[in-house]
């Protein structure tokens, strides 16, 4: 046991020597656990963490509370947050409710393209991914190495870049519509407001972080497995079906939650390859209300959906302790 | 169903078809077909990349068609290349110091951060634990709603207003998960032999935090460090709410907006190849950094590619 006091906090060193590591004998049991750390050495390391966290995270959710339910001045056009919850306003949730699910609902429209936006681009990625990522783990070999450089490329390059790219690719007189007029199957105005556009957006700017949680699941598992299904009569798409996809369940939520969370915010994408009003998501409605008299409304909005994906969210951040837990 | 009967068949079976089904049959057969999708896959992905490269040296200022080799939108044009564009020019610079002063500061509190709560157990520690996860995947929007506000509104912050600090303190809200979680995932797999054992030896807690754990963390560290880095250098939704004015935006919201407010052209192709080059050099940076902190250990290139990846 260590003998001088640690430095750090004032706090009087833990009296060491009845501990109860040793066992009946009096002799250490193995694993020596006659070493006890000081809780206030750890308090104090996590401290400036834990009070960033606090102070960065969780007031800001406090106060996006308080201005959705706060007021608006009349003078100056902007909304007034209100800490005290005694004297919260509903104002701001009706009127969004009333837009979400009333009769003159446009907010409800644009939550349920968003939806169905995210759902058809996220399973795209999904069965883009899968295989891709699949080989690379089983069968690259030798060549796994430069398969994974190029896998891993578009992670290093800017989400913007990547959309200029299409946006160059996808213009009028573009490379893409030259091939196809040469074809013959005409040029469509790609950027023109479309929904298979903005959903393309969506697929090849989320597939990275994708490809990369997937390829990282399935490199894990045990090929040993995977020969012992084999040996046991399965055949190859047996083998597939009954070892590694079940196997490759966790990677598969894991990578799903890491791509439809941030496209369920997503606003930028569509905005640079659509603009239009009738491809606009929740994202849309809510960065465009910020600086505006109804910015407690893209309040109320937010929590909303926060509120809608804090399910998933604590599953992911169990799932991730649950592995942290069974790795120790 | 034994491999004799299979080979009965296949021996059975006509002289013609013998070849084509034991190629069918073979179990070890290499997978070309989802070998062509992947290759498929990798052109889809990184072909446009390549082609908008291609476009910042474009003579002219099409974005579409290519008319020849030039430097034009890097400084041969003194209006509007990124060297003299005043607003591209000090785009790279912000850019480059957010980087930089998130890192700076991220890393040590998300390191610091992981050790404690690796190790002091109860309640408090994993309620915080589950408050940095939930910070990793809350949607990068929400949080910066929620951040634009205090920095607009909240007495006390709304003092320091958008700008530089609310960007970089956004970003290391952001961004701190990475160290700690990065961190912590290497000390379970440390376990905690070490540490005891320079207890044994008369460490007191400091000296083993500093001339043990310490050391064997500085892969992670850097790993995360490398993260934090290229995260900010193409981030977008925080700089983007967070941003006031011109001398504070860096090159994500300048493409966008430029991009957006259709005044695009080869300079900002330009500009992201700039990103782009320096994404990759950190990377790069990266990779050698922690094949040379992890030599001696038995980890491989792939390994270290993930690693400064985030996916290890």
């Amino acid at each position: 046991m260590a003998t001088q006091a640690p430095p750090g906090p004032p706090a009087s060193h833990p009296p060491a020597p009845v501990s109860p590591g040793t066992g009946a004998g009096g002799r250490p049991r193995r694993g020596s656990k006659s070493y006890q750390p000081n809780k206030w050495f750890w308090v104090l390391l996590a401290a400036p963490g834990m009070i960033w966290l606090a102070v960065m995270f969780v007031i800001p959710f406090y106060a996006m509370l308080a201005i959705g339910e706060g007021k608006l001045d009349r003078q100056t056009e902007s909304p007034v947050a209100v800490y005290n919850p005694f004297t919260w306003s509903s104002a701001n949730l009706t009127n969004v409710w009333r837009d979400l699910f009333g009769s003159g609902a446009f907010a409800g429209w644009i939550a349920w393209r968003t939806i169905w936006y995210v759902a058809v681009a996220s399973l795209l990625s999904l069965l883009i991914a899968y295989p891709a990522a699949y080989f690379v783990a089983r069968f690259a070999g030798r060549r796994k190495g430069i398969f994974l450089v190029l896998l891993i490329a578009p992670f290093w390059i800017s989400y913007m870049m990547r959309m200029l790219a299409w946006i160059d690719l996808l213009q009028t007189n573009g490379y893409v519509n030259k091939v196809l007029s040469f074809v013959g199957l005409g040029s469509p105005n790609w950027l023109g407001g479309h929904s298979y556009t903005v959903i393309l957006g969506l697929v090849y700017g989320y597939i990275p972080y994708l490809i990369l949680v997937l390829y990282a699941g399935l490199d894990r598992i045990d090929p040993s497995l995977i020969e012992a299904g084999r040996d046991l009569g399965l055949g190859r798409a047996g083998t597939f079906v009954r070892v590694t996809l079940p196997l490759s369940r966790q990677p598969i939520l894991t990578g799903m939650l890491i791509t439809v969370l941030p496209m369920l915010g997503d606003y930028y994408t569509n905005t640079l390859l659509s603009g239009a009003r009738d491809t606009s998501m929740i994202g849309n409605l809510i960065e465009g209300q910020l600086s505006t008299p109804s910015a407690g409304q893209g309040a109320i909005l937010s929590l909303i959906v926060l509120l809608v994906l804090l399910v998933p969210m604590i599953y992911y951040v169990v799932q991730t302790n649950r592995a942290a837990q069974a790795a120790t | 169903m034994s491999s004799t009967a299979v080979a009965e068949q296949i021996s059975t079976a006509g002289q013609a078809r013998e070849s084509r089904v034991r190629f069918f049959r073979n179990p070890w057969r290499h997978p070309w077909f989802l070998e062509g999708f992947t290759w498929l896959y990798l052109i889809w992905s990184l072909a446009p990349i390549v082609i908008a490269v291609l476009f910042s040296f474009n003579k002219g200022k099409s974005q579409a068609t290519y008319q020849g080799l030039t430097w034009r939108w890097y400084w041969g044009d003194k209006v509007n290349s990124i060297w003299y564009n005043p607003q591209l020019h000090s785009a790279m610079f912000e850019t480059l110091k957010l980087s930089a002063l998130t890192t700076i500061i991220a890393v040590p509190i998300g390191v610091a951060f992981a050790l404690g709560i690796n190790r002091w157990r109860g309640v408090i520690p994993s309620s915080f634990n589950f408050l940095m996860i939930l910070s990793f995947v809350v949607p990068e929007l929400i949080f910066g709603v929620a951040m634009f506000f205090i920095f607009t509104q909240m007495p006390g912050f709304r003092g320091l207003g958008l700008g530089n600090w609310a960007e970089i303190i956004g970003l290391v809200t952001w961004n701190v998960s990475w160290p700690a979680i990065i961190v912590q995932a290497r000390l379970v797999t440390i376990g905690r032999q070490y540490e005891e054992a320079s207890a044994d030896l008369g460490c007191t807690q400091f000296q083993t935090m500093r001339r043990v754990m310490l050391p064997l963390l500085i892969p992670a560290i850097f790993a995360s460090a490398i993260l934090v880095f290229s995260g900010v250098i193409d981030d977008f939704v925080i700089v983007d709410l967070l941003s006031s004015n011109a001398s504070n935006t860096p090159m994500s919201v300048i493409i966008y907006s430029t991009q957006h407010g259709g005044n695009g052209g080869p300079a900002l192709n330009a500009l992201a190849t700039v990103m782009l080059v320096l994404s990759f050099l950190v990377a790069g940076l990266g990779y050698l950094g922690y094949r040379i902190m992890t030599r001696g250990q038995r980890i491989d290139g792939q390994q270290a590619l993930t690693a400064i990846a985030g996916a290890e």
